[in-house]
């Protein structure tokens, strides 16, 4: 009777022979850390400067603004500093971080919009601690 | 998997050899470890994401208390945020040093960020000590208690980095720059810079839309 286990013998985890031993996934430059820096630093120094100086007058467009410079700045630290791209691990970070993107978006819009609607629609009545204790 | 012997259908003892798909062991992503690491952050940020709902929802719930525009002092959370992007880039120099072999460079590289981390946390704990002290406390309104446990989560993660930074600096001391150690290196690099996604939220949603009327 075979073995099932013999049967692959060359699927040992201790002695397969793609690389990935002793050997670093991904290239690390002083060039890169530096262009993801300098990217990071103004894009830091934008929306500070927005915010304090007090640039644009209306708070709507300033949130606006300074949310779409961060999200830039995100993508920036995905790029340079975490060295995220679509062939890392064989793809399989990118398609963890579209899920994970996915989740994050519907939590806090549906959050922020949920929350947004009881507010504007269910304003709390003034009712005294007597009237509470005898609520339905 | 030798362990378990399956039984056919009809109930006698034969032993079916389990089926393998790939035989040959190509569909092993080139390194577990560092992807399994990738996966523990997204659930991490899926924390974040939480406490930022939160934060959405009663960041302007002030109870009568103080409002952001009164509490938060910009220019020092734009010091914190320099230091906190400084240490993001040492960390970086830390491991092209580990790249080329230069164990003395990595040890110094990491001790650099490490204090820069603990200027951020030193900071940050002025800062929250600052505002207990003016009675703004987590307890005071909806607003303080989601702020505090934001930016908190954030610190704590940061000062835990600290620590795990300190492991690894005495590791590489006394075993030098083994295969393991580097695997180490390279997950909390991927640790640190998460941490720096994260402040770039914190800063852009709670302190400086927060200030704005």
């Amino acid at each position: 009777m075979s073995h099932p286990a013999e049967l692959h013998a060359d699927h040992g985890h201790a002695d397969h022979g793609h690389g990935g031993h002793g050997e670093d996934p991904i290239h690390f430059s002083v060039r890169g850390y530096l262009i993801g820096f300098a990217l990071s630093v103004v894009l830091t120094a934008i929306p500070f400067w927005l915010v304090m100086a007090k640039v644009i007058p209306s708070s709507t467009g300033a949130a606006v603004a300074v949310l779409l410079i961060a999200l830039v700045q995100i993508l920036v630290h995905m790029v340079f500093f975490l060295h995220l791209d679509a062939k890392s691990q064989g793809g399989w970070n990118m398609l963890a971080l579209i899920f994970t993107l996915v989740l994050v978006v519907i939590m806090l819009a549906g959050s922020l919009w949920v929350m947004h609607h009881m507010n504007a629609n269910m304003m709390p009545m003034p009712m005294s601690p007597h009237e509470m204790r005898n609520m339905p | 998997m030798s362990e378990t012997v399956p039984m056919n259908p009809d109930g006698d003892l034969t032993v079916v050899p389990p089926v393998f798909l790939d035989l040959k062991g190509h569909h092993h992503p080139e390194n577990g470890t560092l992807l399994g690491f990738w996966i523990y952050l997204m659930s991490d940020c899926l924390i974040f994401a939480c406490l930022f709902a939160a934060y959405g929802v009663l960041g302007r719930n002030y109870a009568g208390g103080p409002s952001g525009a009164e509490l938060f002092e910009l220019p020092l959370v734009a010091v914190n945020t320099g230091l906190l992007l400084l240490s993001s880039i040492t960390y970086g120099f830390g491991m092209v040093s580990m790249q080329s072999g230069r164990k003395g460079g990595v040890l110094a590289w990491l001790a650099i960020t490490g204090l820069l981390g603990a200027g951020f946390i030193g900071i940050e704990l002025y800062e929250f000590t600052h505002l207990i002290a003016e009675g703004a406390g987590p307890q005071r309104s909806a607003f303080l208690t989601s702020f505090f446990s934001l930016v908190g989560t954030h610190g704590l993660h940061v000062t835990f980095g600290i620590v795990w930074l300190l492991v690894l600096m005495t590791q590489v001391t006394r075993f030098g720059l083994t295969p393991a150690n580097r695997r180490r290196l390279f997950c909390l690099s991927m640790f640190w810079h998460f941490l720096d996604v994260v402040w770039v939220g914190v800063f852009t949603f709670v302190y400086l839309m927060g200030v704005l009327p």
